[in-house]
């Protein structure tokens, strides 16, 4: 609690005190003057702010502000000689407010804690010397040291040791990463096993933990619509309840004569229930909760909206290469004509060793160091269609249909569902390699999570061939592909699938190239590390460990917090109407009605904090 | 120009939204934004007036919570 909070702590303390004194003195029939100062004590400790309040709100010509409604009730009371009333109105009305202060204060207490990602010092190597120092003090190129235990302070590459990288505060995966040479670490992790030394690549303002704690932080800026709606039905409440209370002051005089005192009091119950205090913090504080959940699982949302949107999901349309698959090939199969399987891929290898080409990537991969024993001389890579190479004695060409007939040799045909790399020595063909892109375990873990869902329609969308297409979405089950599309292709497929969705669509992708379809969704998930600006920008939730179980995750998330701000309103503008009624017909005094007012804020502050306990 | 400043003591949601109204219909601000969670305020002002344009939005800021108050440092 702060200062300010425990003077008003013990300001309601003195003041219940002194009520339960003046109760007990005037219920023992003592002279009803000493009574009466303990209630005006009670009153002005309690109550003194407030009426400052309430004046100054007039002179700022806020009429209809909460404090210069419990003023004119509470006095109100003291003129109908009900000064119980009127004193435990002002006590309970602090009750209420201090207790949310606090609620609000400890929710961002824990959400903050819960993200506290925030690395305090980095240990900079200059030279011989080792200096303690603040992460953005440091700069990119310098080399800092991390030891086991330590959280990793800022991006960069290993430049010395390997070690066990426990990444959980960043993506919510408990599986201790490994890393050496070479490998990239994000900031906000922590480093397990041994000491590292690593060469910093971002300053510390643009480093994984910086990001994504202001996309938390600024996420709460984009409203959802319940935000919205509580808002101006804030609004709204106030005067109506207010005018509302006046009229029923005034008119039933003219016709039942239940005595114009009882009116009047019935009209200051309508005017202490015209706070709708409850409604405007518990709303948000779930959404942020949701947020913050959500973001210690490694899913990055943009704005309470995206959950709400989210909430209502009954599509996903997913990209495959890179979402559904690994992205990087591998060889599957080797099929020599005469060589031994090693021998055709390290000679492979060793002709595609300087290309940047994904296959030869996989090529290399296969190999080993295989290749390292050939020799290879007069490189020449062919655009589209592959490479050929002078490898110790032979003229190897390694590529694709295209690049055989263009050197005249005939090759296998194959109907494969796979990239096929044919090779050729010396004019002969020499036997083919596949190469294909894996199938992420997680995704058939998440396309069988949601198809017992809500969100059951599944589409894949790639710009692959058909045969490769058809094989992924039959191993995922997957019943709608769309295979060798363009760009704008996707963004056409798209806007089709949301006119045709009645609940809304979301798009998973990579981002790299995604932009306009992550854009167009009703939601864009982009799997993209924190590396890439791209995905980041156009997407909508970002997706920290390229995993797509977790869109199952965030839908998760998106409808328990959904639900919880639901219930809130429900719960909140239900009992108020219900007290409103029961002040109009006198079925409750000032006193009941704010009390019941503190219980619904309470409990509607306490059940929006469960958002912060997703688990699954 | 765009800049974020702290909010101190701003413990009522519904009072963050009234200030934004407020700060929003000085003249010369472009937008505003009260991020109730976080306790920010986000300005986007006139270049030339944004001191003013500050003052003024304390002020309103005031009016609305007393006790509250936009960190200028």
């Amino acid at each position: 609690m702060t200062r300010k909070q425990k003077r008003v702590l013990l300001r309601i303390i003195i003041a219940a005190i002194f009520l339960v004194i003046a109760l007990i003195l005037e219920k023992s029939g003592v002279v009803q003057i000493i009574s009466s100062v303990f209630y005006l004590m009670s009153y002005f400790v309690i109550g003194y702010d407030i009426i400052v309040k309430a004046v100054w709100g007039i002179r700022h010509r806020r009429f209809i502000d909460e404090n210069f409604l419990m003023s004119v009730a509470s006095i109100g009371a003291v003129f109908l000689g009900e000064f119980g009333e009127s004193v435990a109105v002002m006590l309970f009305y602090q009750i209420g407010e201090l207790f949310q202060s606090c609620a609000v204060a400890k929710s961002r207490k824990s959400i903050a804690s819960l993200m506290d990602i925030r690395p305090e010092t980095a240990r900079l190597i200059k030279g011989n010397d080792v200096l303690v120092l603040s992460p953005d003090e440091v700069q990119v190129g310098d080399i800092i040291e991390i030891k086991p235990g330590e959280k990793i302070p800022l991006d960069g590459i290993v430049i010395e040791g390997s070690s066990e990288i426990n990444t959980s505060a960043m993506t919510g995966e408990s599986k201790p990463v490994e890393v050496k040479d070479n490998d990239e670490v994000m900031a906000g992790c922590v480093n397990m096993t041994s000491v590292i030394r690593i060469r910093v690549t971002k300053p510390f303002n643009k480093s994984s933990v910086a990001r994504i704690l202001e996309l938390v932080e600024s996420s709460s800026s984009n409203k959802s619509k319940s935000e919205r709606f509580i808002t101006k039905f804030a609004r709204y409440y106030t005067p109506v309840v207010v005018i509302a209370a006046l009229a029923l002051a005034i008119i039933p005089q003219f016709f039942i004569t239940a005595g114009r005192m009882e009116w009047v009091r019935r009209a200051l119950t309508f005017l202490v229930v015209s706070c709708p205090c409850a409604l405007v913090i518990s709303v948000p504080l779930s959404f942020f909760g949701g947020i913050g959940s959500a973001s210690l699982k490694g899913i990055l949302v943009k704005g309470s909206n995206f959950l709400e949107v989210l909430s209502k999901c009954d599509t996903v349309v997913f990209d495959k290469t890179g979402t559904l698959t690994e992205g990087n090939f591998s060889v599957s199969g080797v099929y020599p004509e005469k060589l031994s399987e090693r021998v055709l891929v390290a000679v492979c290898a060793a002709a595609e060793q300087h290309s940047n080409h994904p296959v030869a990537k996989s090529l290399l991969k296969a190999s080993g160091e295989d290749y390292k024993r050939f020799k290879v001389s007069s490189l020449k890579e062919v655009a589209g269609k592959g490479v050929i190479a002078l490898v110790e004695k032979w003229e190897v060409a390694v590529g694709n249909n295209s690049l055989m007939e263009q050197i005249g040799v005939v090759y296998s045909v194959t109907g494969n569902s796979e990239t096929v790399i044919h090779v050729a020595i010396d004019g002969d063909y020499a036997g083919y390699i596949t190469v294909s892109d894996q199938v992420k375990p997680a995704a058939r873990t998440a396309v069988e999570a949601l198809k017992e869902s809500e969100a059951d329609n599944l589409v894949m969308l790639t710009g692959d061939k058909d045969e490769v297409a058809q094989k992924v979405a039959e191993e995922l089950g997957i019943a709608k592909v769309y295979s060798q599309l363009l760009p704008e292709e996707k963004v056409e497929i798209i806007e089709k699938i949301i006119k045709e969705a009645q609940g809304t669509v979301v798009f998973a992708g990579d981002g790299i190239n995604d932009a306009p379809v992550l854009t167009r969704a009703d939601v864009g998930i982009a799997m993209g590390t924190l590396g890439s600006e791209a995905a980041i920008e156009a997407a909508d939730v970002v997706l920290t460990d390229d995993d797509p179980t977790k869109i199952v995750t965030a839908i998760g998330i998106a409808k328990k917090t959904c639900d919880i701000a639901a219930q809130n309103i429900a719960f909140a503008i239900s009992v108020k109407i219900l007290f409103l009624l029961l002040g109009a017909f006198g079925a409750t005094g000032m006193a009941g009605a704010v009390f019941a007012d503190v219980g619904v804020a309470i409990i509607a502050i306490l059940n929006s904090m469960r958002t912060l306990r997703y688990k699954g | 120009m765009k800049k974020v400043f702290k909010l101190e003591d701003l413990d009522c949601a519904h009072c963050a939204a009234k200030m934004e109204e407020s700060i929003k219909k000085i003249d010369g601000v472009i937008d505003a934004n009260v991020n109730f969670i976080a306790q920010k305020l986000t300005i986007e002002a006139d270049d030339n007036r944004f001191d003013e344009i500050l003052k003024e939005a304390q002020k309103r800021c005031k009016a609305v919570e007393p006790d509250c108050e936009i960190v200028i440092s």
